[in-house]
Protein backbone atom coordinates (compact mmCIF):
# COMPACT_ATOMS: atom_id res chain seq x y z
CA UNK A 1 0.00 0.00 0.00
CA UNK A 2 2.99 2.15 0.58
CA UNK A 3 4.63 1.89 -2.79
CA UNK A 4 4.59 4.50 -5.32
CA UNK A 5 5.74 4.71 -8.98
CA UNK A 6 7.84 6.82 -10.26
CA UNK A 7 9.00 7.33 -14.32
CA UNK A 8 7.69 4.02 -14.36
CA UNK A 9 10.38 2.69 -11.85
CA UNK A 10 8.42 0.95 -8.45
CA UNK A 11 9.56 2.36 -5.01
CA UNK A 12 8.55 -0.02 -2.29
CA UNK A 13 7.73 3.22 -0.15
CA UNK A 14 8.07 6.95 -0.72
CA UNK A 15 10.84 7.41 1.64
CA UNK A 16 13.85 8.08 -0.18
CA UNK A 17 17.49 8.83 1.42
CA UNK A 18 18.80 12.20 0.38
CA UNK A 19 21.97 12.73 -1.73
CA UNK A 20 25.21 13.98 0.56
CA UNK A 21 23.59 12.96 3.55
CA UNK A 22 23.81 8.66 3.39
CA UNK A 23 26.67 8.25 1.37
CA UNK A 24 26.47 5.11 -0.97
CA UNK A 25 24.49 3.31 1.77
CA UNK A 26 27.12 1.21 3.28
CA UNK A 27 27.25 2.68 6.57
CA UNK A 28 24.05 3.46 7.14
CA UNK A 29 23.33 -0.73 6.59
CA UNK A 30 25.37 -1.50 9.58
CA UNK A 31 22.62 0.68 11.58
CA UNK A 32 19.83 -0.84 9.77
CA UNK A 33 18.54 -2.62 6.87
CA UNK A 34 18.32 0.05 3.96
CA UNK A 35 16.61 -2.15 1.71
CA UNK A 36 13.49 -1.25 3.63
CA UNK A 37 13.96 1.89 2.35
CA UNK A 38 12.44 3.34 -1.14
CA UNK A 39 15.44 4.38 -2.35
CA UNK A 40 18.92 5.89 -2.04
CA UNK A 41 20.48 8.69 -3.89
CA UNK A 42 23.78 8.89 -4.16
CA UNK A 43 26.74 11.18 -2.50
CA UNK A 44 27.00 13.68 -5.56
CA UNK A 45 29.16 12.20 -7.94
CA UNK A 46 31.52 14.28 -10.78
CA UNK A 47 33.15 13.08 -13.71
CA UNK A 48 36.66 13.45 -11.44
CA UNK A 49 37.34 12.67 -8.11
CA UNK A 50 37.14 15.53 -6.08
CA UNK A 51 38.37 15.98 -3.21
CA UNK A 52 35.83 18.76 -1.84
CA UNK A 53 35.99 21.85 0.13
CA UNK A 54 38.88 23.04 2.68
CA UNK A 55 37.99 24.48 6.16
CA UNK A 56 35.30 23.70 8.25
CA UNK A 57 32.37 21.81 6.78
CA UNK A 58 29.39 21.91 8.75
CA UNK A 59 28.05 24.28 11.05
CA UNK A 60 24.46 23.74 13.14
CA UNK A 61 22.17 26.95 13.23
CA UNK A 62 19.16 27.58 14.34
CA UNK A 63 16.98 24.07 13.78
CA UNK A 64 19.26 23.61 10.51
CA UNK A 65 22.94 23.23 9.79
CA UNK A 66 25.06 24.63 7.39
CA UNK A 67 27.40 22.35 4.73
CA UNK A 68 29.72 22.88 2.66
CA UNK A 69 31.36 19.31 1.71
CA UNK A 70 32.20 20.69 -1.71
CA UNK A 71 31.56 17.29 -3.80
CA UNK A 72 33.87 15.40 -2.47
CA UNK A 73 33.20 12.22 -4.38
CA UNK A 74 35.10 9.49 -5.89
CA UNK A 75 34.07 9.79 -9.41
CA UNK A 76 31.85 8.08 -11.38
CA UNK A 77 34.10 5.74 -13.12
CA UNK A 78 35.49 4.35 -9.58
CA UNK A 79 31.73 4.76 -8.20
CA UNK A 80 30.68 2.35 -11.17
CA UNK A 81 33.16 -0.19 -10.12
CA UNK A 82 33.58 -0.44 -6.26
CA UNK A 83 30.36 1.66 -4.87
CA UNK A 84 27.54 0.59 -7.28
CA UNK A 85 28.31 -3.31 -6.68
CA UNK A 86 27.86 -3.00 -3.08
CA UNK A 87 24.67 -1.08 -3.34
CA UNK A 88 23.26 -3.29 -5.80
CA UNK A 89 23.17 -5.92 -3.09
CA UNK A 90 20.15 -3.51 -1.72
CA UNK A 91 16.97 -3.99 -2.48
CA UNK A 92 16.45 -0.85 -3.44
CA UNK A 93 16.11 1.99 -5.83
CA UNK A 94 19.43 3.67 -6.85
CA UNK A 95 19.65 7.25 -7.77
CA UNK A 96 22.39 8.86 -8.83
CA UNK A 97 23.26 11.84 -8.02
CA UNK A 98 24.95 13.32 -10.88
CA UNK A 99 26.64 17.09 -10.42
CA UNK A 100 28.92 18.77 -13.14
CA UNK A 101 30.50 22.40 -13.48
CA UNK A 102 30.45 22.56 -17.40
CA UNK A 103 27.28 21.07 -19.90
CA UNK A 104 30.26 18.75 -21.21
CA UNK A 105 31.04 17.56 -18.01
CA UNK A 106 27.86 16.32 -17.06
CA UNK A 107 27.34 14.83 -20.46
CA UNK A 108 30.48 12.62 -20.23
CA UNK A 109 29.02 11.32 -16.85
CA UNK A 110 25.68 10.28 -18.26
CA UNK A 111 27.15 8.58 -20.61
CA UNK A 112 28.91 6.46 -18.29
CA UNK A 113 26.14 6.35 -16.16
CA UNK A 114 24.19 5.27 -19.17
CA UNK A 115 26.27 1.87 -19.48
CA UNK A 116 25.97 1.19 -15.60
CA UNK A 117 23.53 -0.51 -13.39
CA UNK A 118 21.57 2.64 -11.80
CA UNK A 119 17.72 3.24 -11.67
CA UNK A 120 17.53 6.67 -12.35
CA UNK A 121 20.10 9.52 -12.64
CA UNK A 122 18.70 12.71 -10.40
CA UNK A 123 20.51 15.36 -12.35
CA UNK A 124 21.55 18.01 -9.48
CA UNK A 125 22.35 21.21 -11.22
CA UNK A 126 21.87 23.05 -7.85
CA UNK A 127 24.57 22.34 -5.91
CA UNK A 128 26.04 25.40 -4.11
CA UNK A 129 29.29 24.55 -2.95
CA UNK A 130 31.10 24.45 -5.76
CA UNK A 131 32.39 27.38 -7.07
CA UNK A 132 33.07 26.50 -10.89
CA UNK A 133 29.79 26.97 -11.89
CA UNK A 134 27.69 23.96 -10.55
CA UNK A 135 25.24 26.96 -9.07
CA UNK A 136 24.37 28.89 -11.97
CA UNK A 137 22.76 26.01 -13.74
CA UNK A 138 20.50 26.34 -11.00
CA UNK A 139 19.70 29.76 -10.98
CA UNK A 140 18.98 30.58 -14.22
CA UNK A 141 16.13 29.12 -15.96
CA UNK A 142 17.46 29.33 -19.50
CA UNK A 143 20.65 27.80 -18.82
CA UNK A 144 19.24 25.06 -16.88
CA UNK A 145 17.16 24.55 -20.01
CA UNK A 146 20.06 24.13 -21.83
CA UNK A 147 22.10 21.53 -19.73
CA UNK A 148 18.70 19.04 -19.58
CA UNK A 149 17.76 19.61 -22.91
CA UNK A 150 21.46 18.47 -24.37
CA UNK A 151 21.55 15.09 -21.10
CA UNK A 152 18.02 14.09 -22.32
CA UNK A 153 19.44 13.79 -25.97
CA UNK A 154 21.79 11.59 -24.70
CA UNK A 155 20.25 9.69 -21.52
CA UNK A 156 19.32 6.33 -21.11
CA UNK A 157 18.15 6.75 -17.90
CA UNK A 158 14.77 8.59 -16.47
CA UNK A 159 16.17 12.11 -15.27
CA UNK A 160 15.37 13.56 -12.49
CA UNK A 161 16.24 17.30 -12.38
CA UNK A 162 16.84 18.43 -8.56
CA UNK A 163 16.20 22.14 -8.43
CA UNK A 164 17.90 24.38 -6.44
CA UNK A 165 15.26 27.10 -3.84
CA UNK A 166 17.54 30.03 -4.83
CA UNK A 167 16.39 29.70 -8.14
CA UNK A 168 15.60 33.14 -9.66
CA UNK A 169 11.73 31.74 -10.42
CA UNK A 170 11.17 28.24 -9.20
CA UNK A 171 8.05 27.82 -10.76
CA UNK A 172 9.75 29.03 -14.05
CA UNK A 173 12.70 26.56 -13.33
CA UNK A 174 10.73 23.77 -13.54
CA UNK A 175 8.46 24.55 -16.18
CA UNK A 176 11.62 25.11 -18.06
CA UNK A 177 13.22 21.38 -16.96
CA UNK A 178 9.91 20.14 -17.86
CA UNK A 179 9.78 21.43 -21.14
CA UNK A 180 13.87 20.36 -21.70
CA UNK A 181 12.16 17.14 -21.30
CA UNK A 182 12.97 16.18 -17.71
CA UNK A 183 11.45 12.85 -16.66
CA UNK A 184 10.92 14.36 -13.22
CA UNK A 185 11.84 16.65 -10.45
CA UNK A 186 13.22 17.17 -7.23
CA UNK A 187 13.46 20.06 -4.75
CA UNK A 188 14.91 21.76 -2.30
CA UNK A 189 18.88 21.51 -2.43
CA UNK A 190 19.78 23.63 0.11
CA UNK A 191 19.87 27.34 0.69
CA UNK A 192 22.49 30.07 -0.07
CA UNK A 193 23.43 30.70 3.38
CA UNK A 194 26.44 32.41 5.73
CA UNK A 195 27.49 32.66 9.15
CA UNK A 196 30.45 34.35 10.55
CA UNK A 197 32.80 34.22 13.46
CA UNK A 198 32.30 37.53 15.37
CA UNK A 199 35.51 36.57 16.88
CA UNK A 200 38.22 36.17 14.37
CA UNK A 201 35.82 38.75 12.67
CA UNK A 202 35.79 36.22 9.23
CA UNK A 203 33.08 33.77 7.46
CA UNK A 204 33.04 30.45 9.37
CA UNK A 205 33.32 28.72 5.86
CA UNK A 206 36.49 29.62 3.83
CA UNK A 207 34.09 29.88 0.51
CA UNK A 208 31.82 32.60 2.75
CA UNK A 209 28.86 30.99 1.76
CA UNK A 210 27.33 27.28 2.49
CA UNK A 211 24.14 25.40 2.65
CA UNK A 212 20.97 25.34 4.42
CA UNK A 213 18.97 22.73 5.19
CA UNK A 214 17.30 20.69 7.91
CA UNK A 215 14.03 21.86 9.56
CA UNK A 216 14.53 25.61 9.43
CA UNK A 217 14.03 25.17 5.94
CA UNK A 218 10.82 23.24 5.82
CA UNK A 219 8.25 25.84 5.04
CA UNK A 220 9.43 27.14 2.28
CA UNK A 221 10.17 23.75 0.56
CA UNK A 222 7.06 23.03 0.83
CA UNK A 223 5.51 25.87 -0.24
CA UNK A 224 7.99 25.65 -3.56
CA UNK A 225 6.87 21.67 -3.56
CA UNK A 226 3.60 22.79 -3.73
CA UNK A 227 4.33 25.42 -5.79
CA UNK A 228 6.00 23.67 -8.77
CA UNK A 229 3.67 20.27 -8.31
CA UNK A 230 1.05 22.66 -9.70
CA UNK A 231 3.33 24.06 -12.33
CA UNK A 232 3.98 20.62 -13.93
CA UNK A 233 2.85 17.07 -15.01
CA UNK A 234 6.35 15.00 -14.21
CA UNK A 235 6.52 13.43 -11.00
CA UNK A 236 7.71 15.81 -8.34
CA UNK A 237 9.94 14.14 -5.26
CA UNK A 238 9.88 16.84 -2.18
CA UNK A 239 12.30 17.69 0.06
CA UNK A 240 13.63 19.96 2.68
CA UNK A 241 13.93 19.50 6.09
CA UNK A 242 11.84 16.36 6.52
CA UNK A 243 11.89 14.66 10.14
CA UNK A 244 8.62 13.44 10.99
CA UNK A 245 6.40 11.26 8.97
CA UNK A 246 3.52 13.99 9.25
CA UNK A 247 6.32 16.31 7.27
CA UNK A 248 6.55 13.78 4.76
CA UNK A 249 2.98 13.57 4.20
CA UNK A 250 2.34 17.44 4.16
CA UNK A 251 4.97 17.11 1.10
CA UNK A 252 2.82 14.49 -0.28
CA UNK A 253 -0.26 16.45 0.24
CA UNK A 254 1.37 19.55 -1.57
CA UNK A 255 2.12 17.50 -4.49
CA UNK A 256 5.28 14.85 -4.02
CA UNK A 257 4.94 11.81 -5.58
CA UNK A 258 7.61 11.07 -3.03
CA UNK A 259 10.03 12.35 -0.54
CA UNK A 260 13.65 12.65 0.49
CA UNK A 261 15.06 12.78 4.06
CA UNK A 262 18.54 14.26 4.32
CA UNK A 263 19.58 16.32 7.56
CA UNK A 264 16.93 13.79 9.65
CA UNK A 265 19.64 10.95 9.23
CA UNK A 266 21.57 12.72 11.45
CA UNK A 267 19.55 13.13 13.96
CA UNK A 268 18.64 9.49 14.22
CA UNK A 269 20.29 6.93 11.73
CA UNK A 270 17.01 5.04 11.33
CA UNK A 271 14.73 7.82 11.32
CA UNK A 272 13.74 6.81 7.86
CA UNK A 273 12.59 3.74 9.04
CA UNK A 274 10.08 6.04 11.47
CA UNK A 275 8.48 8.00 8.90
CA UNK A 276 7.93 4.80 6.79
CA UNK A 277 6.21 3.51 9.90
CA UNK A 278 4.34 7.07 10.38
CA UNK A 279 2.98 6.99 7.09
CA UNK A 280 1.63 3.48 7.16
CA UNK A 281 -0.17 3.82 10.17
CA UNK A 282 -1.61 7.42 9.77
CA UNK A 283 -2.60 5.29 6.17
CA UNK A 284 -4.52 2.51 7.94
CA UNK A 285 -6.37 5.52 10.73
CA UNK A 286 -7.44 7.58 7.81
CA UNK A 287 -8.25 4.82 5.70
CA UNK A 288 -6.05 5.56 2.76
CA UNK A 289 -5.43 2.49 0.42
CA UNK A 290 -3.02 4.30 -1.72
CA UNK A 291 -0.89 7.40 -1.64
CA UNK A 292 -2.42 8.66 -4.67
CA UNK A 293 -5.45 9.59 -3.27
CA UNK A 294 -4.28 12.21 -0.81
CA UNK A 295 -1.04 13.22 -3.12
CA UNK A 296 -1.52 16.75 -4.36
CA UNK A 297 -5.13 16.95 -2.92
CA UNK A 298 -4.28 20.37 -1.35
CA UNK A 299 -5.64 23.29 -3.26
CA UNK A 300 -4.79 27.09 -2.11
CA UNK A 301 -6.22 30.12 -3.72
CA UNK B 1 24.41 -4.28 12.64
CA UNK B 2 27.45 -2.58 14.05
CA UNK B 3 26.64 0.45 15.85
CA UNK B 4 23.70 0.89 18.53
CA UNK B 5 21.45 4.19 18.27
CA UNK B 6 19.73 3.87 21.64
CA UNK B 7 18.05 5.45 24.89
CA UNK B 8 20.06 4.76 27.68
CA UNK B 9 19.94 5.61 31.14
CA UNK B 10 21.93 8.46 33.20
CA UNK B 11 23.37 6.85 36.65
CA UNK B 12 25.63 9.89 37.25
CA UNK B 13 26.62 13.21 36.00
CA UNK B 14 28.45 15.21 38.22
CA UNK B 15 31.16 17.89 37.69
CA UNK B 16 34.40 16.58 38.72
CA UNK B 17 36.60 19.76 38.19
CA UNK B 18 35.47 23.19 36.90
CA UNK B 19 33.39 23.39 33.96
CA UNK B 20 34.29 19.77 33.42
CA UNK B 21 31.86 16.88 34.23
CA UNK B 22 31.91 13.03 34.22
CA UNK B 23 28.85 11.55 32.77
CA UNK B 24 27.96 7.61 33.84
CA UNK B 25 25.90 5.76 31.60
CA UNK B 26 24.07 2.08 31.82
CA UNK B 27 25.50 0.61 29.08
CA UNK B 28 27.77 -2.25 27.74
CA UNK B 29 29.19 -1.92 24.43
CA UNK B 30 32.79 -2.63 25.58
CA UNK B 31 33.88 0.33 23.34
CA UNK B 32 37.40 -0.22 22.38
CA UNK B 33 40.10 2.83 23.73
CA UNK B 34 39.41 6.00 21.57
CA UNK B 35 36.21 5.18 20.03
CA UNK B 36 33.48 7.48 21.04
CA UNK B 37 29.79 8.28 20.92
CA UNK B 38 27.52 10.52 19.54
CA UNK B 39 25.45 11.94 22.22
CA UNK B 40 22.20 13.74 21.98
CA UNK B 41 20.38 15.03 25.45
CA UNK B 42 17.43 17.09 23.74
CA UNK B 43 14.75 16.85 21.96
CA UNK B 44 14.30 19.81 19.41
CA UNK B 45 16.99 22.46 21.00
CA UNK B 46 19.55 21.24 18.71
CA UNK B 47 19.98 18.36 15.80
CA UNK B 48 23.36 16.71 15.69
CA UNK B 49 24.36 14.60 18.36
CA UNK B 50 28.37 15.57 19.80
CA UNK B 51 30.98 13.30 19.71
CA UNK B 52 32.89 12.56 22.99
CA UNK B 53 35.25 10.14 23.54
CA UNK B 54 34.63 6.66 25.72
CA UNK B 55 36.35 7.91 29.31
CA UNK B 56 35.59 4.55 31.07
CA UNK B 57 34.23 1.27 30.70
CA UNK B 58 33.32 -0.64 34.01
CA UNK B 59 30.75 -2.77 35.19
CA UNK B 60 28.20 -2.27 32.50
CA UNK B 61 28.93 1.34 32.51
CA UNK B 62 30.38 3.61 30.05
CA UNK B 63 31.63 6.91 31.57
CA UNK B 64 32.25 9.97 29.48
CA UNK B 65 34.56 13.04 30.53
CA UNK B 66 33.80 16.45 28.95
CA UNK B 67 34.38 19.93 28.96
CA UNK B 68 31.86 22.52 28.75
CA UNK B 69 32.18 24.41 25.55
CA UNK B 70 28.89 25.61 23.70
CA UNK B 71 24.95 24.87 23.50
CA UNK B 72 25.27 20.90 23.25
CA UNK B 73 28.21 20.61 25.96
CA UNK B 74 26.04 23.07 28.12
CA UNK B 75 22.72 20.90 28.23
CA UNK B 76 24.73 17.59 28.95
CA UNK B 77 26.00 19.85 31.93
CA UNK B 78 22.39 19.89 33.31
CA UNK B 79 20.87 16.29 32.45
CA UNK B 80 20.51 14.59 35.80
CA UNK B 81 20.37 10.92 36.76
CA UNK B 82 17.50 8.62 35.48
CA UNK B 83 17.51 11.07 32.19
CA UNK B 84 17.42 8.66 29.07
CA UNK B 85 19.98 10.38 26.94
CA UNK B 86 20.51 9.09 22.87
CA UNK B 87 24.18 7.28 22.39
CA UNK B 88 24.97 6.04 19.56
CA UNK B 89 28.12 4.25 18.68
CA UNK B 90 30.91 3.22 19.62
CA UNK B 91 32.59 5.28 16.36
CA UNK B 92 35.97 5.18 15.10
CA UNK B 93 39.14 2.90 15.09
CA UNK B 94 40.73 3.34 18.83
CA UNK B 95 44.23 3.21 19.94
CA UNK B 96 46.40 -0.47 19.98
CA UNK B 97 46.47 -1.16 23.20
CA UNK B 98 48.49 -3.93 22.60
CA UNK B 99 52.15 -2.77 22.98
CA UNK B 100 54.95 -3.07 25.03
CA UNK B 101 57.71 -0.96 25.73
CA UNK B 102 58.08 2.36 26.88
CA UNK B 103 54.83 4.85 26.39
CA UNK B 104 54.05 8.00 26.52
CA UNK B 105 50.95 9.34 26.53
CA UNK B 106 50.88 13.13 25.99
CA UNK B 107 47.50 15.19 26.29
CA UNK B 108 46.20 19.07 26.45
CA UNK B 109 43.27 19.95 28.06
CA UNK B 110 40.42 17.78 27.63
CA UNK B 111 42.08 15.97 25.64
CA UNK B 112 42.96 13.81 28.72
CA UNK B 113 39.39 12.32 28.55
CA UNK B 114 39.96 9.27 26.07
CA UNK B 115 43.02 8.26 27.91
CA UNK B 116 42.11 7.00 30.80
CA UNK B 117 40.77 3.99 29.57
CA UNK B 118 43.45 3.88 27.30
CA UNK B 119 46.06 4.18 29.86
CA UNK B 120 43.98 0.99 31.65
CA UNK B 121 44.02 -0.97 29.08
CA UNK B 122 47.91 -0.41 27.80
CA UNK B 123 48.91 -3.28 30.17
CA UNK B 124 51.65 -4.81 29.07
CA UNK B 125 53.67 -0.95 28.84
CA UNK B 126 55.20 1.29 31.08
CA UNK B 127 53.33 4.65 30.70
CA UNK B 128 54.86 8.10 31.38
CA UNK B 129 52.03 10.62 31.33
CA UNK B 130 52.71 14.07 30.25
CA UNK B 131 49.65 16.49 30.45
CA UNK B 132 49.20 20.18 29.98
CA UNK B 133 46.27 22.08 31.67
CA UNK B 134 44.87 25.85 31.58
CA UNK B 135 44.90 26.43 35.11
CA UNK B 136 42.92 23.45 36.94
CA UNK B 137 44.77 19.59 36.81
CA UNK B 138 42.49 17.21 36.98
CA UNK B 139 42.47 12.84 37.11
CA UNK B 140 46.23 12.64 37.12
CA UNK B 141 45.67 11.09 40.65
CA UNK B 142 43.20 8.70 39.66
CA UNK B 143 45.82 7.60 37.03
CA UNK B 144 48.54 7.20 39.54
CA UNK B 145 48.41 3.12 39.97
CA UNK B 146 48.64 2.87 36.19
CA UNK B 147 51.50 4.81 35.39
CA UNK B 148 55.16 4.75 36.12
CA UNK B 149 55.47 9.12 36.25
CA UNK B 150 53.16 11.81 35.84
CA UNK B 151 54.23 15.29 34.16
CA UNK B 152 52.34 18.55 34.45
CA UNK B 153 52.42 21.70 33.22
CA UNK B 154 50.11 24.45 33.63
CA UNK B 155 49.72 27.88 31.66
CA UNK B 156 50.04 29.91 34.81
CA UNK B 157 51.78 27.48 36.68
CA UNK B 158 49.86 26.63 39.23
CA UNK B 159 50.68 23.21 39.38
CA UNK B 160 53.27 21.74 37.63
CA UNK B 161 55.99 23.45 35.17
CA UNK B 162 54.61 26.87 33.79
CA UNK B 163 53.88 26.70 30.73
CA UNK B 164 53.49 24.02 27.55
CA UNK B 165 53.67 20.38 27.73
CA UNK B 166 55.95 20.57 24.75
CA UNK B 167 58.54 22.27 26.80
CA UNK B 168 58.93 19.17 28.91
CA UNK B 169 58.56 16.27 26.88
CA UNK B 170 61.79 14.07 26.05
CA UNK B 171 60.54 12.10 22.83
CA UNK B 172 63.77 9.88 22.87
CA UNK B 173 62.85 7.58 25.96
CA UNK B 174 60.16 6.44 24.03
CA UNK B 175 59.09 3.31 21.96
CA UNK B 176 55.22 4.82 21.09
CA UNK B 177 53.77 7.58 21.94
CA UNK B 178 49.80 8.52 21.99
CA UNK B 179 48.53 11.65 22.02
CA UNK B 180 45.22 13.79 22.18
CA UNK B 181 44.94 17.75 22.52
CA UNK B 182 44.91 20.66 20.23
CA UNK B 183 46.49 20.11 17.22
CA UNK B 184 48.86 22.91 17.58
CA UNK B 185 50.21 20.62 20.56
CA UNK B 186 49.77 17.46 18.81
CA UNK B 187 51.87 18.95 15.92
CA UNK B 188 54.58 19.98 17.89
CA UNK B 189 54.71 16.51 19.33
CA UNK B 190 55.34 15.04 16.40
CA UNK B 191 57.45 17.05 15.16
CA UNK B 192 59.77 16.56 18.59
CA UNK B 193 59.36 12.56 17.61
CA UNK B 194 60.53 12.67 14.27
CA UNK B 195 64.24 13.13 14.89
CA UNK B 196 64.57 10.22 17.48
CA UNK B 197 61.68 7.98 14.61
CA UNK B 198 59.37 7.53 17.87
CA UNK B 199 56.17 6.53 16.14
CA UNK B 200 53.13 8.58 17.24
CA UNK B 201 49.07 8.37 17.33
CA UNK B 202 47.13 11.54 17.68
CA UNK B 203 43.70 11.53 18.38
CA UNK B 204 42.04 13.85 15.80
CA UNK B 205 38.73 16.44 16.36
CA UNK B 206 36.33 17.41 13.04
CA UNK B 207 32.64 18.67 13.71
CA UNK B 208 30.69 15.85 12.95
CA UNK B 209 27.14 14.54 11.78
CA UNK B 210 26.62 11.02 10.47
CA UNK B 211 29.47 9.70 13.24
CA UNK B 212 29.76 6.75 10.49
CA UNK B 213 31.85 8.13 7.92
CA UNK B 214 28.36 8.41 5.31
CA UNK B 215 28.49 12.63 5.21
CA UNK B 216 32.16 13.60 4.80
CA UNK B 217 31.45 16.65 6.78
CA UNK B 218 34.73 15.46 8.88
CA UNK B 219 37.58 14.88 6.47
CA UNK B 220 41.40 15.63 7.37
CA UNK B 221 44.00 15.88 4.93
CA UNK B 222 46.42 13.03 5.23
CA UNK B 223 49.04 11.37 3.68
CA UNK B 224 46.90 9.10 1.56
CA UNK B 225 44.47 11.51 0.75
CA UNK B 226 41.11 12.78 2.74
CA UNK B 227 40.30 10.77 5.71
CA UNK B 228 37.10 10.65 7.99
CA UNK B 229 37.62 11.39 11.46
CA UNK B 230 34.83 9.89 11.92
CA UNK B 231 35.27 6.14 10.61
CA UNK B 232 38.72 6.41 9.79
CA UNK B 233 40.04 7.55 12.92
CA UNK B 234 39.45 9.56 15.20
CA UNK B 235 43.23 8.20 15.49
CA UNK B 236 45.63 8.23 12.85
CA UNK B 237 49.63 8.16 12.67
CA UNK B 238 50.74 11.75 13.62
CA UNK B 239 53.10 11.78 10.88
CA UNK B 240 50.27 11.19 8.19
CA UNK B 241 48.46 14.15 9.45
CA UNK B 242 51.09 16.62 10.60
CA UNK B 243 53.96 15.67 8.61
CA UNK B 244 53.23 14.23 4.84
CA UNK B 245 49.51 15.52 4.35
C1 LIG C 1 36.25 12.08 18.21
C2 LIG C 1 36.01 13.20 19.18
C3 LIG C 1 36.07 12.94 20.54
C4 LIG C 1 35.83 13.96 21.47
N1 LIG C 1 35.90 13.66 22.79
C5 LIG C 1 35.66 14.62 23.69
C6 LIG C 1 35.69 14.31 25.08
O1 LIG C 1 35.91 13.17 25.48
N2 LIG C 1 35.44 15.30 25.96
C7 LIG C 1 35.15 16.59 25.53
O2 LIG C 1 34.93 17.45 26.37
N3 LIG C 1 35.13 16.90 24.23
C8 LIG C 1 35.37 15.95 23.29
N4 LIG C 1 35.32 16.27 21.96
C9 LIG C 1 34.99 17.64 21.58
C10 LIG C 1 33.47 17.83 21.65
O3 LIG C 1 32.87 17.08 20.63
C11 LIG C 1 33.08 19.31 21.49
O4 LIG C 1 33.59 20.04 22.54
C12 LIG C 1 31.56 19.46 21.46
O5 LIG C 1 31.03 18.89 20.28
C13 LIG C 1 31.14 20.90 21.56
O6 LIG C 1 29.75 20.98 21.44
P1 LIG C 1 28.97 22.26 21.97
O7 LIG C 1 27.58 22.19 21.48
O8 LIG C 1 29.13 22.37 23.43
O9 LIG C 1 29.78 23.46 21.34
P2 LIG C 1 29.37 24.39 20.11
O10 LIG C 1 30.55 25.14 19.75
O11 LIG C 1 28.11 25.14 20.40
O12 LIG C 1 29.07 23.31 19.00
C14 LIG C 1 28.59 23.67 17.73
C15 LIG C 1 28.86 22.52 16.77
O13 LIG C 1 30.26 22.37 16.56
C16 LIG C 1 30.72 21.10 16.97
N5 LIG C 1 32.00 21.25 17.67
C17 LIG C 1 32.42 22.35 18.37
N6 LIG C 1 33.66 22.13 18.85
C18 LIG C 1 34.03 20.88 18.44
C19 LIG C 1 35.20 20.08 18.62
N7 LIG C 1 36.25 20.51 19.31
N8 LIG C 1 35.22 18.84 18.07
C20 LIG C 1 34.18 18.38 17.37
N9 LIG C 1 33.04 19.10 17.18
C21 LIG C 1 32.97 20.33 17.70
C22 LIG C 1 29.63 20.57 17.87
O14 LIG C 1 29.62 19.15 17.91
C23 LIG C 1 28.40 21.16 17.24
O15 LIG C 1 28.00 20.41 16.12
C24 LIG C 1 35.56 15.28 21.02
C25 LIG C 1 35.51 15.54 19.65
C26 LIG C 1 35.73 14.52 18.72
C27 LIG C 1 35.66 14.81 17.28
C1 LIG D 1 26.10 17.20 4.39
C2 LIG D 1 25.21 17.35 3.18
C3 LIG D 1 25.69 17.00 1.91
C4 LIG D 1 24.90 17.14 0.78
N1 LIG D 1 25.40 16.77 -0.45
C5 LIG D 1 24.60 16.82 -1.54
C6 LIG D 1 25.05 16.37 -2.81
O1 LIG D 1 26.18 15.87 -2.95
N2 LIG D 1 24.21 16.46 -3.89
C7 LIG D 1 22.93 16.97 -3.75
O2 LIG D 1 22.20 17.02 -4.74
N3 LIG D 1 22.48 17.40 -2.56
C8 LIG D 1 23.27 17.34 -1.46
N4 LIG D 1 22.78 17.77 -0.24
C9 LIG D 1 21.41 18.32 -0.16
C10 LIG D 1 20.40 17.28 0.31
O3 LIG D 1 20.34 16.17 -0.56
C11 LIG D 1 19.00 17.91 0.44
O4 LIG D 1 18.61 18.39 -0.82
C12 LIG D 1 18.97 19.09 1.40
O5 LIG D 1 19.81 18.84 2.51
C13 LIG D 1 17.56 19.41 1.90
O6 LIG D 1 16.97 18.30 2.58
P1 LIG D 1 17.04 18.10 4.19
O7 LIG D 1 16.58 19.37 4.81
O8 LIG D 1 16.18 16.90 4.45
O9 LIG D 1 18.46 17.83 4.49
C14 LIG D 1 23.58 17.65 0.90
C15 LIG D 1 23.10 17.99 2.17
C16 LIG D 1 23.88 17.85 3.31
C17 LIG D 1 23.32 18.24 4.65
S1 LIG E 1 30.67 12.66 10.47
FE1 LIG E 1 29.78 11.98 8.62
S2 LIG E 1 31.54 11.14 7.62
FE2 LIG E 1 32.31 11.64 9.57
Amino acid sequence: MLNVSLCGIELKNPVIAASGTFGFGEEYNNVFDVSKLGGIATKGLTLNKREGNDGLRIYEAESGIMNSVGLQNPGIEEFIKTELPKMKKFNTVIFANLGGGTIEEYLSGIEKLNNSDIDMIELNISCPNVKAGGMAFGIKSNIAYDVVSRVKEIAKKPIMVKLSPNAENIVDMSEKCCKAGADAISLVNTFKAMAIDIYKRKPVFNNTFAGLSGPAIKPIALRMVYEVSRAVDIPVVGMGGITTWQDAIEFIMAGAEAVQVGTANFIKPDICLDIIDGIKSFMVSENIKNLSEIKGTIRGV
Amino acid sequence: MQYKYERVKIQSNAEVANNIYKLVIECNHEAKPGQFYMLRGWDNELLLGRPISVHDVQDGLTSFLYEVRGKGTKILSTLETGYRIEIFGPHGKGFNTNVKGKVAVVTGGIGIAPMYYTIKALKNAQIDLFAGFRDEVYLIDDLKDFISSSYVATNNGRIGHKGFITDIFNPWEYNLVLCCGPEIMMEKIVRMCRDYKTPVYVSMERHMACGIGACLVCTCKTKDGNKRVCKDGPVFSGEDVFLDA
